[in-house]
């Protein structure tokens, strides 16, 4: 527990080094939730074999990775209603703001983009707030 | 090329979510829970991730990518009412099942059936978007 922060900032690093390789390499925002959603509403499907690649690599590396881990527990919820409205929320909220935690977080702050500045704002706000509310007054999560 | 470059990006970036802990929902809403047990291990991967890509928006002035191409124009200095209500809406839904796209990806070979429901349905929720968003452009036309 008390290594949690070491394997955060390692981690961490590599998802940076990440997004420099896909920014360096192909000229190209590494944003999970614009490479997905360009598949799914047909916008990105002249580059979807790149983005196909890309969601390969993120699916396939935690696997390989697995074995030397012990923990590797998610604490996933496995209530289908709050699942649902989640994956709802979080598709529909990602694609009308242009982004996620990896597009206007990560990539955004990075250059010091308003619009990735602001949008992280709100939506750590919006999630704090999520926790509180479902978690401590109406206890569902 | 591209193709490879892309395989690789996204093998640093699943590894670097899983090592990180960022499948670990109980940590993602463990740092949204300022009210709880506070987790402190986000700040460490944004910050960690934020370094690596501010020298690499520095290298690509004056440069090309390396398969061809151009780099993504300079952002947009404007903040619309889509991208406020957009986050609003990703937070709500993150803090609620801890999960974002990116996590929700890499952790789909071992989340079990809770981990297929919320991908099914975040994709179902990109599938709406589209039609969400001209809908409030619409209204956003009409005051």
């Amino acid at each position: 527990m008390e290594m949690d922060w070491i394997w955060g900032l390692a981690g961490g690093l590599l998802i940076g080094l990440g997004g420099a390789t896909y920014l360096l390499g192909n000229g190209r925002i590494m944003g999970a939730s614009g490479i997905i959603g360009g598949l799914v509403d047909k916008s990105g499907w002249s580059t979807g074999k790149e983005r196909i690649a890309f969601l390969i690599g993120v699916l396939v590396m935690p696997l390989v990775l697995m074995p030397f881990f012990s923990d590797t527990d998610t604490h996933v919820t496995n209530n289908y209603i709050v699942l649902i409205a989640a994956g709802l929320l979080v598709g529909i909220g990602t694609r009308i703001a242009n982004g996620c935690t990896s597009g206007h977080g990560v990539c955004g702050i990075s250059r010091l983009s308003l619009r990735g500045i602001t949008a992280t704002v709100f939506y750590i706000l919006a999630g704090g707030l999520s926790v509180v509310f479902f978690r401590h007054i109406l206890g569902v999560i | 090329m591209k193709l490879l470059v892309a395989l690789i990006a996204g093998g640093l970036f699943g590894s670097g979510l899983f090592i990180s802990g960022m499948t670990d929902t109980a940590k993602v809403q463990g740092w949204l829970d300022v009210f709880g047990a506070w987790d402190p291990t986000l700040a460490f991967v944004m910050g960690g991730a934020i370094l690596p890509m501010m020298v690499a928006w520095r290298l690509t002035r004056g440069s090309r990518p390396l398969t061809g191409g151009t780099f993504p124009p300079p952002p947009v200095a404007e903040v619309d009412r889509n991208l406020a209500i957009g986050s609003v809406l990703f937070g709500l839904g993150w803090g609620l099942a801890g999960l974002c796209p990116g996590p929700a990806i890499a952790s789909l070979s071992y989340n079990g059936t809770a981990g297929v429901v919320f991908v099914v349905a975040m994709l179902g929720g990109m599938a709406l978007a589209p039609m969400l968003r001209a809908r409030l452009d619409s209204m956003g036309a009409a005051e």
